[in-house]
């Protein structure tokens, strides 16, 4: 069964690689530079370094509480590190000043992890703020747009609706139509599969490549979730919640061939791993 | 209470606890070994025996050397009997007295060893407060410092967002803006109405026991129309609106807050403080004076219903002397006032609303702050006012 299983991912590894391989060595589109992570005294994580390059799939991976989530709040600037910086294409995104980071928030979109659509505004409503507030297009076409971004996610139809009156995984639907409203160059994605059935969750997974095959955006996911991961990842961090810090950097199914750390091994396995990491873990 | 059949649960005999049909029996044998002897029905529903009380009774003898459990005649068993012999487990090894579980059935073993095996988390031990009182004492003080501190700057990222919309930089939707007036405006009208009505006669009642009493029952008119105009009409709408809007704008940003909403706002760019906070600030200081001037007039109106029906006074002299009595600069007065609430009522709900935790439990505190902060807010203030018109003389 796990012959199969990593088989199938391989080969479509396989494809995503030859993919990106041309062009290997693009610039970072983002940089994470020796950031620590901490709650006044308690230190989350420390001594982040990574870099995504652009149109890149990358996976922020590791256990429930390693401070994934966490993460993503820097990188969006909900969070001020303590120490360290954070690079979008080069550009300080950390010391930015105030206008200059709500100009580089305005090429993010963002799927929160329960859709966190506004619940006062209908979906059109919803999709249609952003347009509204740094578009010039009129009424009528800030309608039209929203409702091509909710088709692009299947939700035609459901232009009037309330989030209350969808279901959680049109709610995801409908957070991944407003990340995508203003075409962002990075999308990031906080746990996208949690709370959805694993059929949705795959289409889901199927979404996101074809967005960043067509919006050409990178993406960042931040998951737990094995076959997510493996069917989207091209490139990923793993946090380690004991020793505080990145203890693996590179493609999942790479990672599950060669790494040597027992906590990737034993994560990447579903903790079932072939070799000697129970012993370490005891 | 009803004892009954329980009667003789709460005995403790020297080596047996009975309960029910559940039965523990300490059978000690020869070289200091000591047989638990499990038998019975064992279900939460019947309550447990403590492994304390067993424990005291195997250690109030000599010391056992050994310790084993026999279930031969044990019929039925749940979580109650998993927790005894784990407690009875510990206590043996507090003890150092070896402790064989013996031939337990095998659901039961396994979910032992579930409970065993996995090791204490150690961060998952919250630290409890030790303290000493001073150390506290001083966290606490530096905790409201701090929340000063974060309320100053909210006030200050206020200003900003309201210099913005002078300049008519600000985002926010028009339409949120005219449902939160109508919220705050119109739909208030119905409580104001009652609440001023009674306090107009309230007024007109106090005034007039004291008043008939030399005659002068016509002054209830203006007793009533300054009392309305100056204090009561400013005051009653405000104390109004913080149980009404400042507790919903708490309730509102803060569920917000819960569900990354505003999180969502601001990595879309969108200043929440523009977006959000300042609809819902200049609603307030639109509709309070407008409120408080209804609010004056149904007062008035009170003092009237009063003053005709139960001190016989015709409605015209009373209208009169309300006329006479109100200035334009009180009235102006009690204006300027109720917008000065609106703004604190609006900073009080949104803070609160801002500052809000991460759970339902968190929006429930938040909206009580709110209603609670802006109520003090408002009486610290009309006191200040006060002081403040008297030193101008108005």
């Amino acid at each position: 069964m796990r012959e199969t299983g990593g088989g199938g991912g391989t080969a479509g590894n396989g494809a995503l690689v030859s993919r990106a391989a041309p062009d290997a060595d693009r610039a970072a589109h983002i940089e994470v530079r020796n950031l620590t992570m901490a709650y006044g005294d308690f230190v989350v994580m420390r001594d982040l370094n990574f870099k995504v390059r652009h149109r890149e799939i990358f996976v922020i991976m590791g256990a429930s509480g390693s401070g994934k989530s966490t993460l993503l709040r820097y990188l969006l600037g909900l969070l001020e590190p303590t120490i360290g910086e954070i690079f979008y294409d080069g550009v300080n995104f950390t010391q930015a000043a105030p206008e200059e980071r709500e100009a580089m928030l305005r090429r993010f979109g963002v799927l929160y992890q329960s859709g966190a659509l506004w619940s006062s505004m209908t979906l059109a409503e919803n999709i249609g703020l952003p347009l509204g507030q740094f578009t010039n297009l009129s009424a009528a076409e800030i309608s039209e747009v929203a409702a091509l971004k909710l088709a692009l996610v299947g939700l035609k139809g459901f232009e009037d609706y309330y989030p209350s009156q969808i279901s959680g995984g049109m709610q995801k639907r409908a957070g991944l139509a407003r990340a995508i409203a203003l075409d962002p160059a990075i999308l990031f994605f906080d746990e996208p599969s949690a709370g959805l059935d694993p059929v949705s969750s795959r289409l889901l997974d199927e979404l996101i490549l074809a967005l960043r095959d067509s919006l050409g955006a990178t993406v960042v996911v931040v998951s737990h979730e094995l076959p997510s991961i493996f069917a989207i990842a091209d490139n990923s961090v793993y946090l380690d919640a004991v020793t505080h810090t990145i203890i693996a950097n590179g493609n999942p199914h790479e990672l599950l061939a060669h790494s040597t750390e027992p906590r990737v091994r034993e994560f990447l396995t579903r903790g079932r791993p072939g070799e000697n990491s129970e012993k370490a873990n005891g | 209470m009803s004892a009954g059949g329980h009667a003789n649960a709460n005995q403790q005999p020297q080596l047996a606890t009975v309960r029910g049909t559940r039965q523990v029996d300490l059978v000690r044998g020869d070289g200091g070994s000591v047989v638990v002897r499990i038998s019975g029905d064992w279900h939460l529903q019947h309550g447990m025996p403590t492994p304390s009380s067993v424990g005291a009774a195997l250690t109030s003898g000599p010391l056992p050397q050994h310790v084993s459990v026999d279930t031969r005649d044990l019929k039925g068993w749940d979580s109650s009997l998993i927790s005894f012999l784990v407690g009875l487990d510990d206590i043996c090894r507090a003890r150092k007295i070896p402790f064989e579980r013996g031939s337990l059935p095998a659901g039961l073993t396994r979910l032992i060893e579930l409970a065993e095996t996995v090791p204490e988390n150690k961060d998952a031990q919250l630290k409890v407060d030790q303290d000493p009182f001073v150390a506290r004492l001083g966290a606490a003080y530096m905790r409201q410092v701090d929340d000063a501190v974060k309320f100053v700057e909210f006030i200050g990222m206020v200003a900003l967002a309201f210099a913005n919309f002078v300049r008519g930089r600000s985002r926010y939707r028009r339409s949120d803006l005219l449902e939160i007036i109508q919220e705050c405006g119109s739909n208030a009208l119905g409580i104001v109405s009652l609440i001023s009505y009674m306090v107009g006669v309230i007024l007109a009642f106090m005034g007039a026991v004291q008043l008939e009493e030399f005659g002068a029952a016509i002054y209830v008119a203006s007793l009533v129309g300054i009392g309305m105009v100056r204090e009561m009409g400013a005051m009653m709408t405000a104390i109004i609106m913080a149980g009404r809007t400042g507790a919903a704008f708490a309730a509102e940003l803060g569920t917000m807050k819960v569900t990354q909403e505003i999180d969502a706002l601001t990595t879309m760019g969108i200043s929440p403080m523009e977006f959000l906070v300042l609809p819902r600030m200049i609603a307030l200081i639109l509709m309070m004076p407008l409120l408080c001037l209804y609010s004056d007039f149904v007062g008035i109106l009170g003092g009237a219903t009063v003053g005709v029906v139960v001190l016989g006074l015709s409605f015209r002299t009373y209208w009169h002397e309300t006329i006479h009595a109100i200035t334009m600069v009180a009235l102006a007065g009690g204006l300027i006032k109720s917008a000065v609430y609106g703004v604190l009522i609006a900073l009080a709900g949104c803070y609160q609303g801002f500052e809000c935790g991460n759970s339902s439990l968190a929006v429930g505190r938040a909206t009580t702050a709110a209603v609670v902060s802006s109520i003090v807010m408002i009486v610290v203030a009309c006191g200040l006012f006060a002081v403040l018109f008297n030193i101008l003389g108005i």
